[in-house]
């Protein structure tokens, strides 16, 4: 093992004010090499490779490149180093062609020919097996097409290391083969590609090694072909922590919102939720668990009335007047006309559940300023609320008339929740409603969205930490890419058996028929 | 007759071609800049003020060098010190581009019509108006022949340098927009300066030297209406809402230079052809004149409704850029 | 982790936005940014007449306030400008950037000529008067919807579409005015005799005053205390938050729009039939633009309104009084409102950021 590797880290660190988003972590990978670099959301991947390519600066660590040690402190300079970084989101000018787009930014001495470009994008094109037309506009590509340029835009500029963030978490099936086939060519000539990813399937079949992170820590880097998906598992989804949050048995459970074989897609044509059914009952939480954007967002917003569906119905058992109706395709108000009682704190608190420019009093109001036929809003009720709110949740602010973005996340977090709990809810969703909380106030959520089913409230929670999840809900749903992976009792059920679920990729369906996609 | 008509048409619509290709060069960067009337007063005015100084210092018998480098020169540097005011406020304060733009209009037609008016009280000299004849006459010179060679030389070659000057300022501004590594840069700093930043392009400095170089562009407009349209005689408001024209000949235009140079014809034209009309009434006139406005309107609306991507404006315009807000 | 950091080398400083500011910091930002304002244009006006700037000010302050006629005539002034800014407020709270006031008065006002001129000697004065309130508020209301509902419909650049709408306004005002003038064609705008608001309490203008201090406190409870209010400042705030609750954002774009030119179509009214008794293009005398300044800088606050729309009125009077003293263009008061203009929008920035001097290379939170 004399080999220089193309990159390696020494004990990189790095905090986000108090929170350590890596820790110590080492990494190499040689020439011609893929390193599959495996982890849950949060466990850091991102935050490495963004220090490798500019965008973050190490706390502490070292960094070599060829052996010799680099600073990288810009964009520019992780160019210059011959590393080029695929972001998750795309960095393209849409009314920009391919062409104009790769060769964006580039400061060469020689003439600005755009012809000579276009050649030279052939050519890599020719190369490596990409499909791209240098001239087509970027609005009118796909999802892939885009990531295509994105890659070129790279490989153009000479880079020798590759580094992909989810790459395959936008495309298809076929388009994923297809990419992988790319990488491998890639990898043939040379160039050291570094993938970022959690899922296993794809890791197993693409990569020479895998280094696992867990909640910013570095686990360890293993050989592929002398591992197997439970080995993986355990290592990234590590040892199951015990939380002790109360978990009381749900009381006569009867059948609320029953969504079936519900499907949307996006203007590109990409299926963001594909033939999902569940029921979700009241008087219990019904966990929702998945890898981030696979459809959790789509799925509350088409049952919370702002996501057009495509297929499927959501039906809603009204527990009072006893009928049922079909919610989909109507707007909110007709959702609440209907008698519906549904309450959603949205993963985007400050964008879109509050209103950051304006006080506590007037956020209450955002659910309730239509009530009474008076045109002048009445904000007496809503004050009330407020206070009782501050009070029993105890949310720490000057007083009810501070705008909520003054405050820390946590009081943003009890000042909406309160406000949707207010409205005594029939159906409670909360989208990643800890994200970011300290422990105290996660343990405040986790009580309230327990005192709400043992009303009778048919609870959906979205969640990351699979050990909340664990102890939290009563059912599991597991989604990935947008499609139902499993339905589990969340009483009998493991962190692994989720995991392997969560990260299941429609790949295994597929096996690698190379052939039909030429 | 329909030569002089045309004749006519393109010497009203060379103010609002230059007043255009700048705020197209500005807008490409992603600044809606609303105060070009204030700075095609602004020229005007440092152009007349200038030539007047030269003139009264040299008691009319003006070099002709002189002549046209000291206004010329005096016009930029005034329109681009308007642009700097614009810039500070909204690329390095990140005020806001309305406001700071109408704000710009109203001080720049102050500044136009305070020395329009005053330049002699100011500078205690003894006579009734500002007549820059002998300058306006340098100004006007076209080429000699022009005379020989009847309509063609009417509609072709009878402008003065200003007028071609514009036109190849607008063809030059085509080219650097679609041909050149700087052009590429520009339309991304406007379309979407977050990515233009991610590829090392310096947004700030593009958006400072595209929003001067546009207003030093309008601001010749300004020069060459009093110089060559108005003979070299000031009047305070002559000048009238050309400055907003020029912004509607943008969108007509839809941001392509090369189409603002036949755009300005038409404008120029729709000013003129009630002149000529034997039976068109006074008011007539007043009802011909919203047609460009219209007509832009119109133009709006269809790019609006039809959504293709290339015939907007700049996706950014109007948005002040802070890298650290994403 | 949504917090980016970045990587800056040696920089000399770098700017945050602030996460709030304390109330009485930003005013003395603002206060020293129109001290700041007053001495430049102290030196302005130094450098090019001569004077003695504390002479000029004082000169201004007696243009303006001097005599009890000037005082009315700085109300009147006033509270035309101020109906304007309070017609464009809504739309600006919306972020809807209606900059066609200036037309939407002018229509407003011509509405209310061609009810003097052809029903005038028709009607009874109090039904022509009610005639006349109808045709302007809905001529100035439909003159802003048209913007408001390409807008709604098919996001047609505002900005944009309502400036284009002034020029087509006053054209067709010219055209009005040439048609109905005496002699016909002279363009000297026909004198409305039937239809003028009444005179109340001796005084000319004090109607459109009250008119307008009705307006100012029907707009502040509108914007503050109505539901009407509170979903345009939702909209206005978060599109996103807007729909999450169910509010039509194209409804209300539409509707603020209706408003706002209502209220431009009354400012054409008391112009045409409380002020001038007659119409010409530039009757409303670049307002439309002055109000936007006006409601910006008092943060679309009506009653802080009354404050910056006095604050450009004063400035107007009294540069003027300094050009007639002293011999100079009137514009003078142009560049000086510019100047002062140009430091308030200016200070906003250390409002909302804040500047960080630091000597060595150091993470910068994104």
């Amino acid at each position: 093992m004399d080999k220089i590797p193309a990159i390696e880290l020494r004990n990189i660190t790095k905090t986000f004010g108090g929170i350590v988003a890596n820790k110590n972590v080492c990494l190499t990978a040689e020439k011609g090499e893929i390193l599959s670099i495996l982890g849950e959301n949060g466990s850091g991947k991102t935050t490495l490779m963004n220090m490798i390519s500019g965008i973050y600066f190490p706390d502490s660590g070292e960094i070599f490149i060829d052996g010799k040690e680099v600073v990288i402190s810009s964009p520019k300079e992780a160019f210059d180093n011959k590393i080029g970084m695929i972001h998750q989101h795309f960095k393209l000018v849409d009314v920009f062609s391919a062409a104009e787009n790769i060769v964006l930014g580039m400061q060469d001495t020689d003439d600005f020919n755009m012809r000579k470009y276009s050649n030279k994008i052939r050519q890599i094109s020719e190369q490596y097996g990409f499909d791209i037309d240098p001239d087509k506009k970027i609005y009118e590509m796909s999802v892939s097409e885009k990531q295509t340029v994105e890659i070129i835009k790279v490989l153009f500029r000479g880079a020798n290391i590759l580094i992909l963030d989810e790459p395959t978490a936008v495309l298809t099936p076929q388009e994923t083969q297809k990419l992988f086939k790319i990488l491998r060519k890639m990898r043939e000539d040379g160039k050291t590609i570094i993938i970022i990813t959690h899922k296993l399937h794809e890791v197993l079949s693409l990569s020479d090694k895998v280094a696992v992170l867990r909640k910013g820590e570095y686990i360890g880097t293993v050989i592929t072909a002398q591992t197997n998906e439970s080995q993986l598992t355990e290592m990234m989804v590590g040892k199951k922590i015990d939380l002790n949050i109360t978990r009381n048995d749900p009381i006569d459970p009867a059948d609320r919102l029953c969504i079936n074989h519900i499907s949307c897609v996006n203007r590109e044509g990409v299926k963001l939720l594909d033939d999902i059914s569940f029921t979700a009952k009241g008087g219990e939480i019904l966990g929702i668990a998945g890898i981030a954007g696979s459809g959790q967002r789509e799925l509350l917003e088409s049952i919370a009335g702002l996501q057009h569906l495509n297929e499927g119905e959501i039906l809603y058992n009204n527990p009072k007047t006893g009928k049922t109706e079909n919610l989909r395709d109507k707007t909110p108000l007709q959702i609440r006309d209907m008698g519906v009682r549904l309450a959603f704190v949205p993963e985007d608190r400050l964008g879109m559940g509050l209103v950051g420019n304006m006080d506590i009093v007037d956020n209450m109001m955002l659910r309730s300023y239509r009530k009474g036929k008076s045109v002048f809003l009445e904000r007496k009720a809503p004050k009330s609320l407020a206070e009782d709110i501050i009070n029993r949740l105890e949310v720490a602010t000057p007083s009810a008339s501070t705008p909520v973005r003054r405050l820390s996340g946590g009081n943003v977090q009890k000042v909406l929740v309160g406000r949707e709990i207010a409205s005594s809810p029939t159906v409670l969703m909360a989208a990643y409603p800890v994200r970011g909380l300290d422990i105290n106030s996660s343990y405040l959520i986790y009580n309230l969205l327990n005192e709400q089913k043992q009303k009778g409230v048919a609870v959906i929670f979205v969640g990351e930490d699979l050990d909340v999840l664990l102890e939290l809900c009563d059912r599991i749903v597991v989604i990935g890419q947008g499609k139902i992976s499993g339905i589990v009792d969340a009483r009998n059920t493991t962190k692994e058996e989720i995991g392997l679920m969560m990260t299941k990729s429609p790949l295994e369906e597929i096996k690698e028929e190379d052939g039909e996609n030429e | 007759m329909i030569a002089t008509i045309i004749n006519r048409a393109v010497m009203q619509g060379i103010p609002l071609l230059l007043g255009s290709t700048g705020e197209i060069l500005t807008e490409k960067s992603g600044n809606l800049n609303l105060g070009i009337p204030g700075i095609m007063y602004v020229g005007a005015i440092s152009g007349v003020s200038g030539a007047f100084l030269y003139e009264q210092a040299v008691g009319g018998q003006v070099n002709p060098a002189l002549a046209i480098l000291i206004p010329f020169f005096s016009c930029i540097i005034g329109s681009l010190l308007m642009g700097l005011i614009y810039c500070f406020l909204t690329v390095t304060l990140r005020a806001n581009q309305n406001v700071t733009g109408l704000a710009l209009t109203t001080f720049g037609i102050g500044i136009g019509k305070f020395f329009g008016g005053s330049l002699i009280t100011l500078t205690g000299s003894d006579i009734p108006s500002i007549s820059l004849s002998a300058t306006s006459k340098v100004f006007k010179a076209s080429l000699p022949f022009v005379k020989s060679l009847g309509w063609v030389g009417e509609i072709f070659f009878s402008y003065s340098f200003l007028a071609y000057l514009a036109i190849i300022i607008a063809l030059a501004a085509s080219f650097v927009l679609n041909k050149t590594r700087i052009g590429l840069h520009l339309r991304a700093v406007g379309e979407n300066p977050q990515t233009a930043d991610a590829t090392g392009i310096n947004v700030s400095k593009y958006k400072y030297v595209f929003t001067c170089i546009g207003s030093a562009i309008a601001g010749l407009g300004g020069l060459y209406y009093v110089m060559d349209y108005a003979n070299g005689v000031w009047s305070n408001n002559a000048f009238g809402d050309r400055g907003w024209l020029a912004i509607a000949l943008v969108i007509f235009a839809i941001w392509k230079p090369s189409i603002s140079i036949l755009g300005s014809i038409l404008f120029g034209g729709l000013y003129v052809v009630p002149i000529y009309m034997s039976n068109i009434s006074v008011q007539g006139v007043e009802l011909v004149k919203t047609l460009p406005y219209v007509v832009t309107i119109i133009v709006l609306i269809i790019t609006s409704i039809r959504n293709k991507k290339e015939n907007q404006p700049p996706a950014s315009l109007g948005l002040s850029y802070f890298r650290e807000e994403r | 982790m949504n917090n980016i950091l970045m990587k800056i080398q040696n920089p000399l400083f770098h700017i945050t936005k602030r996460a709030s500011i304390v109330w009485w910091k930003a005013w003395i930002i603002r206060i020293l940014a129109v001290v700041a304002a007053l001495l430049v244009s102290g030196i302005v006006t130094l450098a090019l007449t001569g004077l003695n700037p504390l002479k000029v000010y004082s000169t201004m302050i007696e243009g303006a306030l001097g005599t009890s006629r000037r005082m009315w005539m700085l109300l009147q002034n006033m509270a035309i400008l101020l109906c304007v800014a309070l017609a464009i407020t809504p739309a600006f709270k919306m972020k809807f950037w209606n900059l066609g006031a200036e037309g939407q008065v002018l229509i407003g006002g011509l509405a209310t000529e061609v009810c003097m001129i052809f029903l005038g000697p028709n009607l009874p004065t109090g039904l022509l008067l009610l005639v006349m309130v109808i045709a302007s508020v809905a001529a100035g209301a439909i003159w802003a919807f048209i913007p408001a509902f390409f807008k709604a419909r098919w996001n047609t650049n505002e900005s944009l579409f309502t400036l284009m709408m002034n020029y087509v306004a006053m054209q067709i005002v010219s055209f009005f005015t040439l048609l109905w003038s005496v002699p016909k064609g002279s363009g000297t705008p026909r004198m409305l005799e039937f239809g003028q608001l009444p005179v109340i309490g001796g005084q000319k203008y004090l109607l459109n005053v009250l008119i307008v201090a009705v307006l100012t406190i029907g707009m502040f409870i509108y914007l503050k205390y109505s539901k009407h209010g509170y979903e345009i400042s939702v909209v206005g705030e978060s599109e996103n938050t807007a729909k999450y609750i169910g509010i039509n954002v194209k409804k209300v774009i539409m509707r603020t729009m209706l408003l706002s030119g209502a209220i431009c179509g009354i400012a054409g009214l008391l112009l045409v039939a409380g002020t001038d008794h007659s119409l010409k293009s530039d009757t409303a005398g670049g307002r439309g633009f002055t109000a936007i300044m006006v409601s910006w800088l008092a943060k679309f606050d009506p009653i802080f309104m009354v404050l910056t729309s006095f604050l450009i009125v004063f400035m107007e009077k009294g540069a003027s009084k300094i050009s007639e003293v002293y011999r100079l263009n009137a514009s003078f008061s142009d560049i000086l409102t510019g100047i002062i203009i140009f430091f308030i929008i200016g200070c906003e920035f250390f409002i909302n950021y804040t500047i960080k001097f630091h000597s060595k290379s150091e993470e910068v939170r994104k």
